[in-house]
């Protein structure tokens, strides 16, 4: 059984409020303490997250030791988010969606040859989004930095006999989730281009951010703007 | 086939080398408790390597067996399970760590129990990469060979003991690819007793895939995924 926990905080007090339209990307740091709202304004749209330490860069997101330490495959209010070693990055405070998944990955140029024709290469994808955040964050963070990520608001379906499928989403307009960071990570958005399968049901629309702290102050690394 | 030659891997213990396109590994496991936590990188190119999702997502599974194989990040096939008496092998509870054995089984360190100290694999694949160069940021997913994790519909993960003495997995590389293994119990598995399994390794030389190959033919995403694959060989 699902259940779905609203968040208290009001969008008035965010410090941050912006919409990232689908195909773009979006790399921000979030300070420990900090809330992050991921809020799918028009509904079945697949956000790709992924977190690394903001200052260590081998520490970052794991989907397996999150899913085997909360016992569970799916993501929703409760789920911590843990990293590579183990450690605490963020917290899922808030859901009104009910389910995310950590297993589907993120669409990538080449996989998208495999996955439906080898004349797919040109058709943008998250893989894409993801490394020019990163080539323009500076640094020396690349593809080897990314891991398996989160599709917020995405369905993923697995079955006891072990297939996997791509179900119709489960989110709707105006659904969010929200997370609350547990030390200074950096979050890595691709809001998702994928027009190949019904992940974003056809028709990949924009999302907003919202981004609430605390102490009012941020302090944290501010990356390019677009 | 033809086999190369035959080495043990220890329970508790690592090991790593670079297979070649046409070369197989077969894993045995003796005693039926085995659990290898295995990666898999692209050798002349290591920021290349398995790819957890894209291996499950393009052949809509959620466990490895054959003919089903291990995609890469960059769509290519790393390497294709042609034999399996075993029919699942987990993908996404990932390698033990230092915290996962100290829970279970107590510290075990060296200076206590020598070579028979608690190991695990994640620390096994960091060393296994680092000499070749590579670091921690390098490390992708593993694949629990030998061992059964299931998904209630609910969500819930099962570790389920599936184990049958003599049982065997054997890869057959398509590229050049680093793999690295290490034979340590599965983070799931509840036992507490710090006994590791080892296996032995059965180094072999393949054909090569023909068009009708199970392991290409499966589905239509191997199919391209191949034709991807032997296009860095033309």
């Amino acid at each position: 059984m699902t259940t779905l926990t609203e968040s208290k905080l009001d969008p008035s007090d965010a410090v941050l409020d912006r919409v990232v339209d689908s195909g773009d990307h979006w790399l921000h740091p979030l300070a420990v303490g900090q809330h992050l709202r991921i809020v799918d304004l028009e509904g079945n749209q697949a956000v790709d997250t992924f977190f690394l330490d903001a200052e260590d860069p081998g520490d970052r997101y794991s989907a397996e030791v999150t899913v085997r330490s909360q016992g569970n495959l799916y993501l929703t209010t409760g789920s911590v988010l843990r990293s590579v070693r183990g450690n605490a990055m963020a917290t899922i405070v808030a859901d009104t969606c009910g389910r995310h998944d950590t297993v589907g990955g993120a669409c990538a140029a080449e996989s998208n040859q495999v996955r439906y024709a080898i004349e797919k290469r040109p058709m943008h994808s998250c893989r894409d989004s993801f490394l020019l955040a990163l080539s323009r964050f500076g640094g020396d963070l690349s593809k080897r930095d990314i891991g398996a990520n989160v599709n917020f608001f995405m369905n993923v379906p697995v079955t006891s006999e072990g297939a996997l499928t791509f179900a119709d989403g489960i989110s709707g307009s105006g659904k969010y989730v929200e997370i609350r960071a547990e030390r200074d990570i950096l979050v890595l958005v691709s809001n998702c281009p994928q027009l190949n399968n019904p992940c974003n049901g056809w028709n990949p629309t924009p999302v907003r951010m919202l981004v609430w702290d605390p102490r009012r102050t941020s302090g944290a690394r501010r990356p390019p703007e677009d | 086939m033809e086999l190369l030659y035959t080495e043990e891997l220890p329970g508790g213990a690592s090991w790593s080398g670079v297979l070649r396109r046409g070369r197989g590994l077969r894993l045995v496991d003796p005693s039926g408790r085995a659990n290898v936590s295995a990666t898999f990188l692209r050798a002349d190119a290591p920021s290349e390597r398995y790819n957890m999702p894209d291996t499950l997502k393009s052949q809509f599974i959620a466990r490895l067996a054959a003919p089903y194989v291990l995609y890469s990040d960059m769509g290519h096939v790393l390497a294709s399970l042609v034999e399996d008496s075993v029919g699942w092998h987990d993908a996404f509870t990932g390698p033990s760590d230092a915290a996962t054995v100290e829970a279970r089984f107590g510290p075990g360190t060296y200076q206590e129990l020598r070579n028979g100290r608690h190991t695990n694999a994640r620390e096994h694949l960091l060393v296994e990469l680092a000499k070749y160069g590579l670091s921690e940021r390098d490390l992708p997913s593993v694949v629990n060979v030998f061992s059964r994790v299931s998904v209630a519909d609910d969500g819930a993960l099962s570790w389920t003991p599936q184990g049958k003495a003599g049982q065997f997995l054997t890869l057959r590389f398509e590229m050049d690819v680093l793999v690295a293994l290490s034979a340590t119990p599965h983070p799931l598995d509840p036992s507490t007793a710090w006994d590791p399994a080892g296996v032995r390794m059965e180094f072999l030389r393949l054909p090569a895939p023909t068009f009708e190959d199970p392991s290409r033919q499966c589905c239509p995403y191997n199919v391209r995924g191949f034709t991807l694959t032997e296009r860095l060989f033309l």
